[in-house]
């Protein structure tokens, strides 16, 4: 797939800063469920979801940021991509929420675990 | 394929001047084991330390947990691609030292988790309470990157587990157990009537502190194949992944994969264990695609009649362990699938964040969300710096009287999906 073929969604500055000059990156100032949200509305637009929102094991409101690839071209709705969202946003109200209390240290290692995961996908793509 | 597992128990560890293993007892010279560890310019200094049993220990932040063998007969040597050379393993003869186990810590991210309580309430949850644990605790140098510290303790506690391992190459195994394959027409032949039974196991695969080694490949980067089930034994699959303490597969679990034993036990008499199936959980909807086309296209190949399916981690394996389940089903093969639960503190969410009607038997290995207090011990072995961070724990989770209000899911190993755990129903 052609970089310019998908879109980042995303709420993690270290994604903007390190993919901003090479992807198409769409970044919100807003939780992880924001996030989520975010993609559900693209969906229902006819984009394609291409990254799992639940991806990596750090858990949805422990960990506040989140990227997820979702296709640039709009089709029909995708109804197992609706699924997979909607289960997903499901999943956020299971876990207390706490990911605004931490310090400058511990916000890093969430975004550079972020960045990890979204690479891998990206290193899917585009192989 | 045919191995011969031979058991030394050990009975007590100690620190001595001189590495070796008499009478059950493994002595650990403290100087020798650290220049093991430290033969690696990333790790600045280690700490050793042995954890016991009913001991007033907490062991935080855990990393991995590693059963040290050794290979005494046939091809290759243990952790093949890792620390031995690749060379298929799996066949002749290996020892393990049981009861006892290598404990890795060390605060790699600031959200860093896995505990081990060696007495108490978390003990009963956690299966690594009931070894003799030598713990290392790495620091790194400074300002190293994130990935370079994990690969570095990853490694550093293979070589101790090697070394250790090695110290049983000239003993007598206390016991020994032989578990042998046959080949896919040796097994027509011999067991005519036994229904074809195999393992797929899905593998954590999504980067940093989310991965899975396979003969030292990243399992990110694999398709799905076929593995004899002994070659686990002797180390094939190791743990990258450190996320997610209570459901992911420590190396321990790797080389004790309790499905695959119990696959064994059960071999010739009410089943024929086919083989085992390895597949990836990637970030990618495509990957995840193709790695469940395959493992179902691999289940029909095979003619298998029935397979079980364990999962590793949480969330978007759920949608690997259904879409496996799923396709499985639809080639005639009957499916099992192994999953632990987020079903939130009072149990009533949906446990899993995908569904089929084909997943209809489902093992689980309890509700992560449960709460649990774990009491003030007298002793750490790692830190306590991140335990109001980590996954299950809150700001409130460090209470007045030093005790801990927290989700069985900060225990190491307290809900894992192969079942190697102490969790069961009454």
């Amino acid at each position: 797939m052609k970089r310019e073929e998908y879109l980042i969604l995303t709420n993690n500055p270290l994604v903007l800063e390190k993919l901003g000059g090479t992807h198409k990156i769409v970044c919100r100032e807003t939780s992880y469920e924001g996030i989520l949200r975010e993609v559900r509305d693209k969906i229902h637009e006819g984009h394609l979801l291409l990254s799992h929102p639940l991806s990596g094991s750090v858990k949805p409101n422990e960990t506040p940021y989140k990227s997820v690839m979702i296709s640039e071209e709009r089709g029909a709705v995708d109804l197992r991509s609706l699924e997979i969202i909607e289960n997903a946003i499901g999943a956020c109200g299971k876990f207390e929420f706490r990911a605004g209390r931490y310090g400058e240290k511990v916000r890093k290692d969430f975004q550079l675990i972020d960045l990890t995961l979204l690479e891998s996908g990206i290193a899917s793509a585009d192989a | 394929m045919r191995l011969e597992m031979g058991h030394i128990y050990i009975k007590d560890i100690q620190f001595a001047s001189e590495s070796k293993i008499e009478d059950g007892i493994l002595y650990v010279s403290e100087e020798a084991v650290k220049a093991v560890a430290l033969d690696d310019e990333k790790i600045k200094s280690v700490s050793f330390d042995i954890a016991k049993p009913g001991e007033s220990v907490r062991i935080t932040p855990v990393k991995d947990v590693i059963e040290p063998r050794v290979k005494v007969e046939g091809r290759g040597g243990i952790f093949p691609g890792v620390i031995a050379k690749v060379d298929t393993v799996g066949e002749g003869k290996t020892y393990a030292l049981k009861g006892m186990a290598v404990v890795t810590a060390g605060k790699i991210v600031g959200f860093q988790e896995g505990i081990i309580d060696m007495t108490g309430p978390g003990a009963d949850y956690t299966p690594f309470s009931k070894t003799l644990n030598l713990v290392m605790v790495c620091e790194p140098i400074d300002d190293i990157k994130q990935h370079d510290y994990e690969k570095a303790v990853r490694f550093a506690g293979f070589r101790v587990a090697t070394y250790i391992g090695e110290l049983a190459r000239n003993l007598t195994p206390d016991e020994t157990k032989v578990y042998e394959t046959c080949t896919i027409k040796e097994g027509f032949e011999k067991y005519p009537d036994l229904p074809r039974v195999g393992y797929v196991q899905m593998l954590q695969s999504q980067g940093l502190l989310h991965d899975t080694y396979v003969y030292g490949v990243d399992a990110k980067r694999i398709v799905p194949t076929i593995l004899s089930p002994t070659e686990i034994m002797d180390g094939a699959i190791v743990s990258g992944n450190c996320v997610s303490a209570c459901d992911k597969n420590p190396t321990y679990v790797h080389l004790n994969n309790p499905v695959v034993h119990d696959l064994f036990e059960e071999h010739g008499k009410t089943i024929n264990f086919v083989c085992q199936i390895i597949t990836n959980e990637n970030v990618y909807l495509a990957d995840k695609q193709r790695s469940s086309d395959w493992t179902a296209k691999l289940c029909k190949m095979l003619d298998l009649d029935g397979v079980i399916v364990s999962q590793e981690g949480f969330g978007n394996p759920d949608t690997d362990l259904i879409m496996n389940c799923k396709k499985i089903e639809a080639e005639g093969v009957k499916t099992v699938i192994i999953t632990d639960e987020y079903a939130g503190r009072d149990g009533k969410s949906q446990s899993l964040a995908d569904a089929d009607a084909a997943a209809d038997a489902v093992v689980t290995g309890g509700n992560a969300n449960q709460v649990i207090i774990l009491p003030k011990l007298d002793k750490v072995i790692g830190t306590l710096d991140y335990v109001t961070k980590i996954a299950g724990a809150s700001e409130e989770t460090l209470r007045e009287d030093g005790s801990l209000e927290v989700e069985l899911q900060v225990l190491t190993g307290a809900t894992n999906e192969t079942g190697f755990n102490k969790l069961s129903a009454r």
